[in-house]
C-alpha cells in the first residue's frame, strides 16, 4: 500500500497569536512555525502502519510557500519516504487545496491520503472531506483508532457523543484526531539522513486548477475582552459571590 | 433565495444543536426549509415542523438513513441543493463531517464555524483557536455554511406548522460501512447546552478523583467537561473534552479545576457568562480570563465547595 500525508505549515501552537493593526490578518513575521499537530498524528499513523508491514511508501505533501518545506523535511526525518511540496505564494482556501489534492492522487495512485482533521490557524476543518467529495472516495474523519484490514479500514471515530467506528473500502481519505497516536520526535541521524531524501518541486499554477479566492477577508480584529476579575480569598466567599453577585447559582 | 438546513436526529429525536442552527439559518434569510433524512423519522420531521421558523421540511425516508454517514447524506442533499442559495448545518462533529464533502461537489468554498450573520453572505468566524474573529464575505453563488451552534440561542420548539413534504432517496454508497456508536450515556444535561459546566483537568492527578467534580455536578445540575490533558492522560473519556478541538461550551456558569488554561482549552470555554477558576498556581493563565479566581489546592476546595452548597437553602437548577 502506498500511503501520501497532506502536512501543513501554521503558526506553532504555543504561541500567542497577534492581530495586525490595519485588521488585515494576523503577523506572522518573526512567528514560530510548525507542523499543524494534527498532521503530525497523521505522519506517524503512516508510518506506524509502514513498520508493521501493511505500507510500503509514505509520501508527504505540503502546499504553500518556500518554507512550507520544512513541515515535508520534518515529516522525512520521522519515515516518510519522500516529499512533494506544491509551491503557492499566497493563503489558499481548503476547496483550492483538495484540488490540488486531487491532481496529485490522480498522478501517485496513493491507496490512502492521511491528513489533520483541521489547521490549527484558519480551523476550517474541511480539505479532508473536500478531497474525498472530489475523487468520490469515502472519508474517516476525526480518526481516533485505524485498524488495517484486507482492502478495508476499520475506524474508530470521535464524534460529540461519544465513539463511531465505520468502514471504508480502499482507497480512503483519513482525517487524524489528536489522540489517534503519540507522534515521535525525529532523532538527529534520521534528521540528516531525511536531507539526502526527495522532494519534489511543483508549481500550483502548473496543475491547471482553478485556486483563486472565493471567500473576502473583509476583517480580522481581536475578541472581545474579558473584563478582568477577582481572587476570591476563600471558598465561602466563592459560594456568596456565586450566589448573590453573578447569582449563578 | 432560501437556505436549506440538514437536521441531525437519531430518527427519534432532534439533537438539539440543530435548534440553534435554525436559529441562525433564519437570520441567513426567512425561508427557511429543512431537510430531514432519516429511517422511520417521521416524530423528527413532525417536530420539526412544529418549529415557527420553520417554512417547510423535506422527508427522505430509506434504510440507508438509518445510520448518518457523509457519503450517503451527500448524494441526497445534493440533489436537493439546486432549489436553494444556502445550505447550512451546526458545526458539531456532524455538520463539520458533512457540509464541505457537500461544498466540493457543488464547488463552493465553504464558510466553517460561523459565530454571528452579518448579511447573507457576510459571516463573522474564529479562527486561531478564538484568538481572532474574521469577517468574512462568500462570493460564492451558493453558499454552504456550518453554524457554532453555542453562538445562537435555540429556536422555539412549538406553535409553527410547517408543511412535510416526502422526497426520494438518492443512490447509496457502498464504500462505507457503519458498523457501530458507543455513546456515553448520561443522566446529567448535555455539554453542550447545559447551564452549568464543572471541569476537570490534569491538576486532578487521576480518574478517580474526577468524582469531587461528579459529586458537586450532581449538586448543581451540571455537565462534566475536561481539558485535553485531562482526556489524553485517560481520566475521562473524549466527549467530554472541551476545546479547540473538542467541544466549545457556553453556560452562565463555567467552573475550571486545576485546569492550567493553555490557549486551546480557552477557545472552548471562554465566552462563559460567568467563569470560576479553581488552580493552585496563581499564575496558571486560566486566571486571566476568570471573573472568580480562587488560589487553593482543589482537593481541599472541592469537598468545601459541596459543603457549602449544602449548606445554601436554594440552588438554581
Amino acid at each position: 500500500m502506498k500511503i501520501l500525508v497532506a502536512v501543513k505549515r501554521v503558526i506553532d501552537y504555543n504561541v500567542q497569536i497577534r492581530v495586525k493593526e490595519d485588521g488585515s490578518g494576523v503577523v506572522t513575521d518573526n512567528v514560530k512555525m510548525s507542523t499543524n499537530p494534527p498532521d503530525d498524528n497523521a505522519i506517524e499513523e503512516a508510518v506506524k502502519i509502514k513498520e508493521a508491514g501493511k505500507a510500503k511508501e509514505i509520501v508527504a505533501i505540503t502546499i504553500g510557500e518556500e518554507k512550507a518545506q520544512e513541515t515535508v523535511r520534518k515529516a522525512l526525518a520521522v519515515g516518510a519516504d519522500r516529499g512533494i511540496h506544491v509551491k503557492v505564494d499566497n493563503v489558499i482556501e481548503p476547496l483550492a487545496v483538495s484540488k490540488i489534492l486531487k491532481k496529485i492522487v490522480e498522478k501517485e495512485n496513493p491507496d490512502l491520503v492521511f491528513m489533520g482533521k483541521q489547521a490549527i490557524d484558519d480551523d476550517c476543518n474541511q480539505t479532508g472531506q473536500m478531497l474525498a467529495a472530489l475523487l468520490n472516495w469515502p472519508q474517516a474523519t476525526f480518526a481516533s483508532k485505524i485498524e488495517v484490514k484486507d482492502n478495508v479500514l476499520e475506524v474508530t471515530r470521535e464524534i460529540d457523543e461519544g465513539l463511531e467506528t465505520i468502514e471504508v473500502n480502499v482507497p480512503a481519505i483519513v482525517t487524524c484526531d489528536l489522540r489517534l497516536n503519540e507522534p515521535r520526535y525525529a532523532s538527529l541521524p534520521n534528521i540528516m539522513k531525511a536531507k539526502k531524501k526527495p522532494i519534489e518541486q511543483i508549481n500550483a499554477s502548473d496543475l491547471g486548477v482553478d485556486i483563486n479566492p472565493r471567500i473576502e477577508q473583509i476583517k480580522v480584529e481581536e475578541p472581545p475582552k474579558r473584563k478582568a476579575g477577582i481572587k476570591v480569598a476563600s471558598v465561602e466567599e466563592l459560594v456568596q459571590k456565586l450566589k448573590n453577585e453573578a447569582k449563578v447559582i | 433565495m432560501s437556505v436549506l438546513l440538514i437536521a441531525e436526529h437519531n430518527n427519534k429525536e432532534v439533537r438539539p444543536f440543530t435548534y440553534n442552527a435554525i436559529t441562525a439559518a433564519s437570520k441567513i434569510n426567512e425561508d427557511l426549509h429543512i431537510l430531514v433524512l432519516g429511517h422511520q423519522a417521521d416524530d423528527v420531521a413532525k417536530s420539526l415542523s412544529e418549529v415557527p421558523n420553520v417554512k417547510k421540511v423535506i422527508h427522505v425516508d430509506n434504510e440507508i438513513y438509518e445510520n448518518y454517514t457523509a457519503e450517503n447524506y451527500t448524494s441526497a442533499i445534493v440533489k436537493h441543493a439546486e432549489n436553494y442559495s444556502h445550505i447550512v448545518s451546526s458545526a458539531n462533529t456532524f455538520g463539520k463531517n458533512l457540509m464541505p464533502r457537500i461544498a466540493a461537489l457543488l464547488d463552493t468554498s465553504q464558510v466553517s464555524d460561523i459565530i454571528k450573520v452579518i448579511s447573507e453572505d457576510t459571516f463573522l468566524r474564529p479562527i486561531y483557536a478564538g484568538n481572532a474573529f474574521a469577517t468574512v464575505k462568500s462570493n460564492d453563488k451558493k453558499k454552504c455554511v456550518t453554524i457554532r451552534p453555542t453562538s445562537f440561542d435555540a429556536a422555539d420548539k412549538s406553535g409553527g406548522s410547517a408543511e412535510i413534504t416526502k422526497s426520494d432517496p438518492a443512490e447509496a454508497s457502498l464504500s462505507t460501512k457503519f458498523l457501530k456508536k458507543e455513546e456515553v450515556k448520561s443522566d446529567r444535561p448535555e455539554l453542550g447546552t447545559a447551564r452549568i459546566v464543572i471541569s476537570g483537568g490534569r491538576g486532578m492527578q487521576n480518574g478517580e478523583n474526577f468524582k469531587l467534580i461528579s459529586d458537586i455536578a450532581d449538586k448543581l445540575n451540571a455537565a462534566i467537561g475536561a481539558s485535553r490533558a485531562a482526556v489524553d492522560a485517560g481520566y475521562i473519556t473524549n466527549d467530554h473534552q472541551v476545546g479547540q478541538t473538542g467541544k466549545v461550551v457556553v453556560p452562565d456558569l463555567y467552573i475550571a479545576v486545576g485546569i492550567s488554561g493553555a490557549i486551546q482549552h480557552l477557545a472552548g470555554m471562554k465566552e462563559s457568562k460567568v467563569i470560576v477558576a479553581i488552580n493552585k498556581d496563581g499564575e496558571a493563565p486560566i486566571f486571566s480570563v476568570a471573573d472568580y479566581g480562587l488560589e487553593a489546592d482543589l482537593f481541599e476546595a472541592l469537598p468545601q465547595f459541596l459543603s457549602e452548597l449544602n449548606k445554601l437553602n436554594t440552588i438554581q437548577k
